[in-house]
């Protein structure tokens, strides 16, 4: 079972949904004991990281999450779920991430309007198991912040210049877009996702 | 990179869509998931769903549309129509929608676009506004038309950005329905203002009609509705037009 993390933010039917469609046996969770059962997780959330933040605290996710992700089941988390692996954010000053990659999520640069709410072109920029290389693919982002490109960042599009739009360390993913919304290539990307079930790296 | 976002909207009365010629004139035009869904796959970018009677026993017909919706169409869509509060928003957020519309509440209560934005961030939010030229200026009309404010168009979409809408939803009430092209001049004076992205509605007759949004009307997104269901024009060919014109689409 895909567990989806339901800590009280946003939109979730739609995860849940969409991985659905690609035959894939997903619920939302809101006891943080159920993640201890999963065979995957999904960290969702939209608004601002400071209440994403706050949101995972107040339900006590915090360390089931990382245990999750320490014992190398497949892990994704989408838009502010992503930029909650990483230490902090520049749009809550003070709030915690979750630490699990290094670095700060920060605003896109100021020459582009915010926030980017568009479809964008994704290219893998190294060998992954989310985003094929040499076959761009077409997602719908929704942010204003995003981490910078380090060396966990396995796929970009450009906005303003190359901004981080999915990563991948070990069985830790994330993406910046949302591909529950992203049609045809975003169900295919969740697609390879829950392929990585059982799959030992 | 700027990509153009081709939305069709559906307005919905009842459980099935519509599409009225200056907000009058009803015609019935099919069941809205279904058209919805023929639309995504088709390469749409977004879906509208426009609640254009939005009295309380339509609330339920609506999250009932919504829900069904999520199951199967997988590209972003926003409600709009009779939003009054917050719990209004969530019922219809809850049930799959990606973003919801605003107008008359927000024009009645502007602090209700803050709560929105504060309650499920900026990005949920979308404010509409119709608006219609008077004396030098446009002038800002509600309840689907037929109430006139005293707020100036350019300066309200100044005001509910800065209140926390992510985006705007901006209708020619002079050009919607009558098929002559979006009023440029309208969305310019607001794309040109506002920080946020403007999706261009109200008019659409022909492709150039959408090219000359982006490229004279500076919108980020455009609207049509009765192009798309009436079966003139189909997605990928309002983006193949669009991309021949030099405007970047994802491609259909």
């Amino acid at each position: 079972m895909i567990a989806v993390i339901d800590y009280g933010i946003g939109n979730l039917r739609s995860a849940v949904k969409a991985m659905e469609h690609v035959g894939a046996s997903a619920s939302l969770v809101s006891d943080p004991g159920e993640l201890a059962d999963a065979s995957a997780v999904v960290l969702p959330g939209v608004g601002s990281f400071g209440r994403c933040a706050e949101a995972l605290s107040a339900g006590s996710w915090r360390t089931p999450i990382r245990e999750a992700v320490a014992s190398g089941i497949p892990f994704l988390g989408i838009c502010v779920g992503f930029q909650l692996l990483y230490e902090g954010s520049e749009e809550s000053p003070g709030a915690r991430g979750l630490g699990l990659l290094p670095g700060m999520v920060r605003r896109l640069p100021g020459h582009v309007k915010h926030p980017q709410i568009q479809w964008n072109r994704v290219e893998a920029i190294a060998p992954n198991d989310l985003v094929p290389v040499g076959q761009d693919q077409w997602m719908y982002f929704v942010h204003s912040y995003a981490p910078s490109v380090g060396t966990e960042t396995v796929a970009t599009c450009d906005y303003g210049g190359p901004v981080a739009a999915a990563v991948q360390s070990g069985s830790l993913c994330g993406v910046q877009f949302h591909p529950e919304k992203s049609g045809d290539d975003g169900l295919a990307l969740l697609r390879r996702f829950t392929e990585l079930v059982g799959v030992d790296r | 990179m700027q990509v153009t976002r081709l939305i069709p909207c559906l307005d919905v009365t009842a459980g099935r869509v519509v599409k009225g010629v200056r907000f009058v004139d009803l015609i019935d035009a099919g069941d809205p998931v279904e058209l919805a869904a023929r639309y995504a796959a088709q390469g749409a970018d977004e879906i509208t769903f426009l609640d254009i009677t939005a009295s309380s026993d339509d609330r339920s017909t609506m999250i009932d549309v919504v829900t069904r919706a999520a199951e199967q169409v997988f590209v972003p869509f926003t409600v709009g129509g009779g939003i009054r509060t917050i719990e209004d928003a969530r019922g219809l957020l809850r049930a799959g929608a990606e973003k919801v519309g605003i107008n008359s509440a927000a024009v009645a209560r502007p602090r209700l676009v803050a709560e929105l934005a504060e309650e499920f961030g900026s990005q949920c939010v979308v404010v509409a506004i119709d608006a219609r030229r008077a004396e030098g200026r446009f002038e800002v009309v509600t309840h689907g038309g037929r109430r006139p404010t005293v707020l100036d168009a350019v300066e309200w979409a100044a005001e509910v950005a800065q209140l926390g809408a992510g985006e705007i939803l901006l209708t020619s009430m002079d050009r919607d329905g009558t098929r002559d092209g979006y009023d440029h001049e309208l969305n310019r004076a607001v794309a040109d203002t506002v920080g946020v992205p403007l999706i261009a509605s109200g008019g659409v007759g022909s492709l150039q009609d959408l090219v000359d949004g982006v490229v004279v009307g500076h919108a980020d997104a455009v609207l049509a509705a009765s192009i798309f269901h009436l079966g003139e024009h189909t997605i990928p060919e309002a983006k193949a037009y669009m991309a021949a014109a030099g405007i970047v689409v994802r491609p259909a």
